[in-house]
């Protein structure tokens, strides 16, 4: 799960990470009362979207006066923020962050994410702040400096010191401050389950402190019924609806552009489920696994969402019962055929656990479904079925 | 031979009288009798599917003198399962369970390299030596007896790896479904040596998917070390970038972890790649004539 920066924000200060001073705005005159609440005389308009790249977007400006934060806002809110991360269609802005400007001495690169090789927290850190960090690991990968982190064991002295002189760290404030903040941040990533936190720019102002200038925080979905504070700070409308009411019946929905709907059980066999039907010259319509406890209803359900895109022409079941029941799919895809009046072919492939069961259940249901011997006879026909061969 | 499992494995259950994990336990005792016991804190002395229910998994392991377990216990407490197991000695640890958070897996993890214990899993479907030993939740009528060695990442994609190697009159030595998290306890390279030694074993399958890099260590192993031949299948090649394919570890970031990457870093190691989930009994069924 992803959070906005504003949120990120405010979790930062929980745990003692510096931030600058910021207030969330709706409107251009929520705005102007944020910047008059703000010390100093530069603040920062921030559209709040779940996309990084935001300033190449136009989507975080300076400002110097109240009546500038004003028009900002108006021209940020509304507006659909296009930035390298949210694809051509781009993101709305519903909301900004008005921010503290800073005196920025430097800027610095720093992530927290966990190493699947070791089963550690790696901590990565650069001079190159502000900058693309995968370029910068593509380019000069020299200038990305790392400390593998036990979670056990915690933050350790010589971590510290690695990341320190890698950054060329040397005034002893500094060096203090820097601690510190490695501290908290390996702290609030074990408490709260991250798999990714991101810091980019970190800064290092004319002053000597530390402050995040963002935050990028995503969730292991995994843990989140350990936090329910931080699940309350999920933000459904910058998902997919469809993803967002399928995960609410236990399926795994990914909406695609093509026009062959798929259901499968199993995330590896739901991939190469849409695999073969590109090979086969079709285009998924999405990725839908429907997990190994799928009820009736959640089957019903996931037909129900595959359905509500206008641009499926034809819909391949895929299944190979293991810890699924080949008789639980049959059920739901004969109560969905009755509920929801399907239109579309329907190409139906069964196999593994109780597949007799579910074959007879589908041949004594007096519908038109199209039996498959197995998946590649099963994306042939449905191919064939949309109309596209 | 096989490896890891076989007809005299001594297997008990944590979470039996759970619904899945009973329902699983008496297709795999159907399959195979294997099974020996079975684990409920508070429902110790208790039968079960025939099998004696105990309170801790040192106890069954006292009583039953089991070698294995397999673990259908809910996600939260999951990985308090496997740490006991690994505790009371269980040499083979098989966790089917989905959902575990990572920060748990990490202390797992450690727990196991200091131990004699090994973990599969967890979120995988468990391990078969056909006709001998199953642990877990594939359908045991789609294997056969027979010399392909299978190991992968996903659940249901096995099961057509299995059905292929069946059909193609190959049959399997033993199936291994690692499991789809980022955090695991046996990799692709440890059972490629294994399956590399198992004289049952002639051929591998490796089937993979998108995200992380296990694949391509895989495939450098493969090349330095693997004699015997192997194919393989990459799922995801047309999953877009940034995207969760449903399994935790599945998705391609900053363009790293695609299917074609994978692809190409295993036939450079000689394997042979089929692009089609259908044509992976042919691939190997090729590389073994």
């Amino acid at each position: 799960m992803n959070i906005h920066e504003y949120q990120a924000k405010e979790v930062f200060r929980r745990f003692g990470v510096p931030v600058p001073e910021g207030y969330l705005a709706h409107s251009p005159t929520e705005a102007e009362f944020a910047m008059r609440r703000i010390s100093g005389d530069v603040a920062v308009v921030k559209a709040q979207v779940h996309a990084g790249g935001r300033g190449k977007g136009g989507g975080v400006k300076l400002v110097k006066t109240y009546e500038e934060c004003r028009e900002q806002t108006e021209k940020m809110i509304g507006m659909t923020l296009v930035t390298p991360q949210t694809g051509a269609e781009g993101k709305l802005v519903r909301k900004v962050y008005i921010e503290a400007g800073c005196d920025i001495a430097h800027e610095y690169y720093l992530a927290l994410l966990l190493d699947r090789e070791s089963a550690k927290i790696v901590v990565m850190a650069s001079t190159e702040g502000g900058m693309d960090i995968e370029e910068v690991a593509e380019n000069t990968p020299e200038k990305i400096v790392k400390a593998y982190v036990d979670p056990s064991d915690g933050l350790q002295g010589y971590q510290v010191r690695k990341l320190q002189f890698g950054l060329g760290l040397k005034d002893k404030k500094t060096k203090k401050g820097f601690q510190k903040l490695l501290g908290s941040l390996i702290n609030m990533f074990i408490k709260l389950d991250y798999s990714l936190l991101e810091i980019n720019p970190l800064v290092l102002t004319g002053a000597g402190d530390w402050l995040a200038l963002d935050g990028k925080m995503n969730f292991d979905d995994n843990a989140l019924y350990r936090h329910k504070e931080i699940a309350a700070m999920r933000d459904y409308q910058e998902e997919d609806a469809r993803e967002v009411e399928a995960s609410k019946f236990g399926l795994s929905y990914i909406g695609l552009d093509g026009n062959i709907g798929c259901m499968v059980n199993g995330a590896g066999l739901a991939m190469a489920t849409m695999d073969i039907i590109k090979k086969g010259g079709g285009e998924p319509a999405n990725f839908l696994d429907v997990g190994g406890g799928a009820t009736e209803a959640a089957v019903t359900n996931a037909f129900r969402i595959l359905l509500s895109d206008k641009q499926v022409k034809a819909i391949f079941v895929n299944i190979f019962g293991g810890i699924m029941q080949c008789d639980i799919i049959a059920n739901g895809i004969v109560g969905a055929s009755k509920q929801l009046g399907i239109e579309v072919p329907v190409v139906v492939r069964l196999e593994g656990t109780n597949v007799e069961k579910g074959k007879e259940i589908i041949a004594n249901s007096g519908l038109k479904l199209i039996p498959a011997t197995n998946m590649e006879d099963g994306a042939r026909k449905v191919v064939e079925a949309a109309g596209l061969t | 031979m096989s490896i890891l499992v076989n007809k005299n494995t001594r297997v008990i259950t944590q979470g039996i009288t759970g619904k899945s994990g009973g329902f699983h336990t008496k297709l795999c005792q159907e399959y195979a009798k294997t099974f020996v016991g079975g684990v409920t804190p508070g429902k110790g002395g208790q039968t079960e599917l025939g099998l004696p229910v105990y309170d801790t998994v040192s106890d069954a392991k006292k009583q039953t003198e089991a070698n294995a377990s397999m673990i259908f216990v809910p996600p939260p407490f999951a990985a308090d399962a496997i740490l006991e197991a690994i505790d009371a000695g269980i040499e083979l640890i098989v966790c089917i369970t989905e959902g575990i958070p990572v920060m748990d897996m990490t202390k797992v993890y450690k727990k196991l390299k200091l131990s004699n214990s090994r973990l599969i899993g967890p979120n995988c479907p468990g391990i078969i030596t056909p006709g001998e030993c199953k642990i877990g939740i594939m359908p045991g009528y789609i294997h056969k007896p027979g010399k392909i060695g299978i190991i992968s990442k996903s659940g249901t994609l096995t099961y057509e790896a299995v059905h292929q190697t069946t059909a193609a009159g190959l049959g399997q030595s033993t199936c291994v479904g690692i499991g789809g998290d980022p955090i695991i306890g046996t990799k692709y390279i440890e059972l490629l040596d294994m399956f590399e030694k198992d004289d049952q074993t002639e051929g591998m399958i490796v089937i993979g998917e998108i995200g992380g890099d296990a694949e391509i260590k895989a495939a450098e192993h493969i090349k330095k070390h693997i004699t015997k031949p192997v194919a393989a299948f990459i799922a995801g090649q047309t999953a877009p970038a940034g995207k969760r394919m449903g399994h935790a570890g599945a998705i391609v970031s900053g363009g790293k972890g695609t299917a074609a990457e994978k692809m190409a870093a295993l036939e450079e190691a000689g394997v042979a790649v089929a692009v089609s989930p259908a044509d992976i009994g042919k691939a190997i069924a090729s590389k073994l004539s």
